[in-house]
């Protein structure tokens, strides 16, 4: 027993002399996680995954997410309510999916406070809730549906391109040449030359496109969110709106040929910097040239102060 | 006898008793003498370059004006080697692959080739736009300055005219060279253009259609924009810019009130050398912060905008600058008409496009004819004033440029909106109260403002400055040391002259002999009275001498009632010499 404790009692002593390092603690924890995940993975239902991209479990998904977080404005069912002052929520049967991925999908739904349009911040559900969100509304009626990856890349576009004898690159410039000239005839005017975004009546605005995802900006153009038109696929063909898309791309993976952008608002925030910086700095010159008067006068200035 | 031996400097190689040869002229003597024999040089040069300019920092804000259009000219040359002033429909084929393939005028796709295909043609377009941004804004700020020293004061009326020509001038030439381009942004102006010409009642649509040679766009305004913004509008800024200078060297400059400094003198230093070098650097300043400009911050990125296309628009479609003020105007213009006869005028555009600018400008030239006619002033000044000083002058000034960021501000609401999250609505409404009342707040704001500096300076003059020593009194009761000011700064302060409130129905002319009231009496003693009556004069000699009266006697009392050297430090009341000593340490 003396023989066995000695050896054991020597590796516990090495242990707790390390027992109040500041890494004993972190590694406690890590060592824990480990073990309560890999006990979770051995015991969890594995077909769980695999239920819920059932359609039927999404839709009651989404419903139950839906009478939660959508029903006071929009009604349990969707249908939509009025209020005294006029309406409440929209009815959503029709919407389609694509326009509940937008809405949820960017933050804008649900909405924190009622106002002129639905301001954009983090989104509140997980992409699985989205989903199923997306799933539930659609299921109301039958709308424009999450567009898949092909449909707003140029993916199709090149590979038809390429069949007729485009090169790869030809292809794609080209429909980026259309696509800008879609865009500043259809959205600029709202949207700003470059998708700065830019003022609607009454505190309406148009969103910024720079941060907007390619499958986002799909989801707008097709139902019209907030102020914006519907821009249907007999209006826009969906080739047309990868083109769009691809063009604002393009634009934002331009370097800035002539420097730095100035927010890219046009002549206003130019003329900003002209008087700021360059009368500011031209005037701030011209202070310091004359402050800085002949040597001759310095001298004798300082002579002065001696005497 | 101006001939190359004296130039050279000293004459003779000897002074021994054999007679004196000539020492050869250096070979840059030669040149100068070979010079001035032909062209006389020397005679003119003389008194130019030794002709005396005063030292002031907003003495060169013309300056920037005067360099920035220098740099406007040589950039400008360089760009019309490239751009072809042509509205000719042409397929571009260059360097910028977004707008591969398309028609559009030529005038954009050399817009295109110089910004992507030229060396060096985008930083030098992007100067150009720049230099242009500063040339106005320089104007207004050396007008800004004119305005507020009363520099435009006779002699100098005429100059202030011309100087202000020469702003509409570089707004018109602004605007033809934003249209050269032909990208959307110039053709949206130019559309704004031709509704403002169209919205003239009667003669409107005629002369829209004589200006674009047919219905807008047609293609000859590009040529006829070009012909006016290279030859014709330069043509005339230069020759006024030569007219505006000689008159200042003719006038001479006017310089600040001081000790030695008269209406009759100039105090200051020659051109040769100080103020070629000063002015010569100031140009590099100039050129540089310029090209550092063009270099670094985008202006106008054309090649986004795509070429002019009636049916397209962009948000954020705004004016340079220097129309920002008209841009507004319109923008928060009700949507007043008229229709007569079938015929509609649109005052909703004619007001805001034709007669408030005009209107403006005018006000603003006929200022030193309106100052003049209510002093009834006819002398000539050559010493500046302090603003505060002309506390009503000031108080336009300040006035007109609340009016002008207003208008300003509106042209950019949408900007606005965005930025700040406001409601484009909102704005326009505030603006349009806004552009009648605040700029009047502002007026009477300025003007007390104005009044209680001079008191100040009275106070100066009376009582001495604030030393910021605090003394305490036997009692206990705190006083504020005050010193006399050096009577150099109390010549400055004193040197102005004391305002006159015309009262009509006094008339007596300057013989004393009684006068008829004129016509618009009345409206001459309202105006003199808001400008001058409030002010606050300079004491008088006697007002002076009872004040240092008053502080010996004050000193006399200290003296006897054992004040005068009660403890440490208050050596430093100012009435003790204290060379010896330094009040806080050392230095």
């Amino acid at each position: 027993m003396r023989l066995l404790n000695r050896p054991l009692n020597r590796v516990a002593g090495r242990l707790s002399r390390h027992r109040r390092r500041p890494v004993a603690g972190l590694l406690v924890m890590l060592l824990g996680l480990f073990f309560t995940g890999a006990l979770y993975a051995a015991f969890a239902p594995a077909n769980a995954e695999k239920e819920s991209t059932t359609d039927e479990a999404k839709i009651a998904q989404g419903r139950e997410l839906f009478l939660v977080g959508c029903s006071f404005c929009h009604g349990a069912n969707g249908e939509g309510m009025t209020s005294q002052t006029g309406q409440l929520g929209p009815s959503l049967v029709g919407v389609g999916a694509a326009a509940v991925d937008f809405q949820v999908g960017t933050g804008r739904m649900p909405m924190a406070q009622p106002g002129q349009q639905a301001a954009v911040k983090d989104k509140l559900y997980t992409d699985d809730e989205v989903e199923a969100l997306s799933a539930y509304v659609a299921s109301l009626g039958p709308g424009p549906s999450i567009p898949s990856k092909d449909e707003y890349s140029l993916d199709k576009e090149i590979a038809e391109g390429v069949k007729n004898g485009m090169t790869d690159d030809e292809a794609r410039n080209a429909a980026i040449v259309r696509g800008g000239q879609l865009f500043l005839a259809n959205c600029s005017a709202c949207h700003n030359f470059e998708g700065s975004g830019g003022a609607m009546p009454w505190g309406k605005n148009a969103p910024s496109l720079r941060k907007t995802s390619d499958k986002h900006i799909y989801e707008a153009m097709l139902t019209g969110p907030q102020q914006m038109d519907v821009f249907s696929n007999g209006n826009i063909a969906p080739e047309d709106k990868a083109a769009i898309i691809a063009y604002l791309n393009s634009i934002e993976e331009n370097p800035g040929y002539g420097g730095f952008g100035l927010g890219g608002l046009g002549p206003v925030s130019e003329g900003m910097f002209a008087w700021l910086l360059g009368i500011g700095g031209l005037v701030g010159f011209a202070y310091w040239i004359a402050a800085h008067s002949t040597r001759s006068e310095k001298s004798e200035h300082t002579e002065g102060n001696q005497a | 006898m101006s001939t190359s031996e004296n130039v050279g400097g000293s004459v003779a190689s000897t002074n021994g008793k054999t007679a004196a040869s000539a020492k050869k002229p250096g070979r840059g003597s030669k040149v100068v003498g070979w010079a001035d024999e032909r062209l006389g040089l020397a005679t003119a040069a003389k008194k130019n370059l030794r002709k005396v300019f005063p030292d002031h920092w907003s003495f060169m804000l013309g300056e920037i004006a005067l360099w920035s259009f220098v740099v406007l000219l040589i950039s400008g040359v360089f760009l019309t080697f490239w751009f072809k002033p042509s509205m000719a429909e042409v397929q571009y084929f260059g360097s910028y692959s977004q707008l591969n393939g398309m028609h559009m005028s030529e005038a954009f796709a050399s817009t295109l080739d110089i910004s992507f295909d030229v060396r060096g043609g985008l930083m030098v377009r992007q100067m150009h736009h720049w230099a242009a941004m500063l040339f106005i804004a320089a104007m207004l700020v050396h007008m800004m300055r004119v305005f507020l020293t009363g520099a435009f004061r006779k002699p100098r009326e005429v100059n202030w005219i011309i100087g202000g020509i020469l702003i509409l001038l570089g707004i018109v030439e602004g605007f033809a060279g934003y249209s050269l381009p032909d990208d959307l942004l110039s053709g949206t102006g130019m559309r704004i253009a031709d509704g403002l010409v169209k919205a003239t009642p009667v003669v409107g649509t005629y002369m829209s259609f004589f200006m674009f040679g047919g219905e807008f766009p047609g293609d000859d305004i590009i040529p006829r924009l070009y012909m006016a913004h290279i030859l014709l509008i330069p043509g005339l800024i230069l020759a006024l810019i030569a007219a505006h200078m000689l008159l200042l060297v003719y006038h001479k400059h006017t310089q600040w009130p001081g000790p030695g400094r008269t209406e009759e003198n100039v105090v200051g230093f020659p051109m040769l050398p100080v103020y070629m070098a000063k002015a010569g650097g100031f140009f590099f300043i100039v050129f540089g912060m310029s090209a550092l400009m063009g270099g670094l911050l985008t202006i106008n990125p054309v090649w986004k905008y795509g070429p002019y296309d009636p049916s397209k628009v962009t948000a954020g479609s705004q004016p340079d600058w220097y129309m920002g003020i008209a841009e507004g105007t319109l923008r928060i213009m009700p949507g007043w008409e008229t229709h007569l006869f079938g015929h509609t005028l649109s005052w909703n555009i004619f007001l805001p496009g034709q007669v408030i600018p005009i209107v403006l400008l005018l006000m603003v030239l006929s200022w030193p004819f309106l100052e003049a006619w209510v002093t009834g002033d006819k002398r000539e000044h050559h010493l500046l004033q302090r603003p505060r000083n002309a506390p009503g002058r000031t108080a336009f000034l300040a006035a007109m440029i609340t009016l002008y960021g207003l208008l300003w501000a509106a042209g950019g609401n949408d900007v606005l909106a965005v930025l700040f999250h406001l409601n484009l609505n909102h704005i326009t409404y505030f603006m349009r109260g806004a552009v009648f009342v605040i700029p009047i707040l502002v007026f009477f704001l300025t003007k007390r403002w104005c009044i209680s500096l001079q008191r100040h300076d009275n106070d100066k003059l009376l009582h001495g400055y604030e030393t910021g020593i605090i003394m305490r009194s036997a009692e206990g009761g705190y006083t504020e040391r005050h010193l006399p000011i050096s009577e150099e700064s109390a010549y400055t302060l004193t040197a102005r002259d004391r305002d006159e409130v015309f009262v009509p129905g006094s008339g007596v002319d300057a013989n004393g002999v009684a006068s008829k009231d004129g016509k618009l009496d009345g409206i001459r003693g309202k105006l003199s009275t808001t400008l001058f009556a409030d002010n606050i004069q300079k004491p008088t000699a006697e007002e002076l001498e009872e004040a240092h009266h008053h502080a010996d006697d004050e000193h006399a009392h200290e003296i006897e009632a054992g004040l005068d050297h009660s403890a440490d430090g208050h050596q430093f009341d100012g009435r003790h010499p204290v060379d010896e000593e330094a009040l806080r340490g050392k230095h």
